[in-house]
């Protein structure tokens, strides 16, 4: 064994990435770009929540959308419908966007001017939570039908996030979805996590998802 | 199917540390994991064998894996216990009030190098 050397390394396998993503930030800084991370599982309403979320700000800002997807364009398809910039990143088979493929988006999708820029993640609750992407804050949303429960199943992601959307909630009926519970489990992840219950299809609760955001912006932008 | 991204910043950092103390082959490569990282080490190691032979430092090398243990701090009683073994239940007073305070560590431990 004495014919190799070892050499310690001890760092996160993350390190490299957590850098680059630092990077970013200070980039979109001088920009006054405000990048945000939107998470959640396939088909809880992401691209819904952003044509009711970006439907009302686009007229008060520059607002871009970045769709991540393994591949197809449906996503951004429906975007520039809205009349909203829109650029596809395509993963190629990854399941997460990490901050260096971000940064390639950001600066072929040249963010400057742009107030706003909305990274939709791939709909994933596992993987995404591990890379930091250099947005300035991440938000996920967790819809009705998929239960109270998944704080305590996908812990990470609640933690990482900032804000937390609950959507669908027009159909709360129909379903055994506690929201007081839920409410319980994501603070008990952390307890910082502002929560937005919304329905993205009838406009409830948007107001003050936007009321955020706008505040978001005009900080980040200070 | 996170395990494929864990592999490629892996190869990208031993690339820097070539690069950075100037060796041109590694032996081994030791990763650490937490317990609850959720790492499925048959899938990382699967993946190690196909893209470390596109990469001519890492080529050939072994990848090796420890475990660290998952600790959870109990915020109501104070003290702390094994996680896998307990989960989000204290085991001392019955509190659900915990946090996990080791187990998703995911670092590159050591490289082995060719002197």
């Amino acid at each position: 064994m004495d014919k190799y050397k070892v050499i310690e390394v001890k760092e996160s396998i993350f390190a490299d990435n957590d850098k680059d993503a630092d990077r970013l930030r200070e980039q979109l800084k001088e920009q006054k770009t405000y990048l945000l991370n939107l998470m959640s599982s396939p088909g809880s309403g992401k691209t819904t929540t952003l044509k009711a979320v970006l439907g009302k700000l686009k007229d008060e800002m520059n607002v871009g959308v970045m769709e991540a997807d393994i591949d197809s364009d449906v996503d951004a398809a429906t975007m520039q419908e809205l009349g909203v910039k829109t650029i596809q990143l395509h993963t190629g088979g990854m399941c997460h966007l990490d901050a260096d493929m971000t940064r390639q988006g950001i600066n072929e999708f040249g963010t400057e001017g742009l107030d706003l820029v909305v990274l939709e993640n791939v709909g994933n609750l596992v993987c995404p939570a591990e890379f930091d992407t250099g947005a300035v804050k991440s938000i996920m949303i967790l819809s009705v039908p998929e239960g109270h429960d998944k704080p305590l199943k996908y812990p990470l992601i609640f933690q990482v996030c900032d804000a937390l959307i609950i959507n669908k909630i027009d159909v709360l009926p129909y379903f055994d979805f506690d929201m007081e519970k839920v409410e319980e489990y994501a603070h008990m992840r952390n307890p910082k996590l502002k929560i937005f219950p919304i329905s993205a299809k009838t406009g409830e609760g948007v107001d003050a998802l936007c009321d955020w955001l706008r505040n978001e912006v005009k900080e980040w932008q200070k | 199917m996170h395990e494929l991204g864990i592999i490629n910043y892996v190869v990208r950092q031993v690339e820097n540390l070539a690069a950075e103390n100037n060796f041109e082959k590694v032996h081994s490569v030791t990763l650490e994991f937490g317990e609850v990282s959720g790492i499925v080490t048959s899938y990382l190691m699967d993946y190690w064998n196909w893209y470390s032979k596109k990469h001519p430092v890492v080529d050939g090398a072994e990848l090796r894996c420890e475990t660290l243990p998952a600790i959870t701090w109990c915020n109501s009683c104070e003290k702390t216990y094994p996680t896998v073994q307990y989960g989000k239940t204290c085991p001392y007073c019955g509190s659900g009030e915990t946090w996990l305070l080791k187990g998703q560590e995911m670092n590159i431990k050591e490289i082995e190098v060719e002197e």
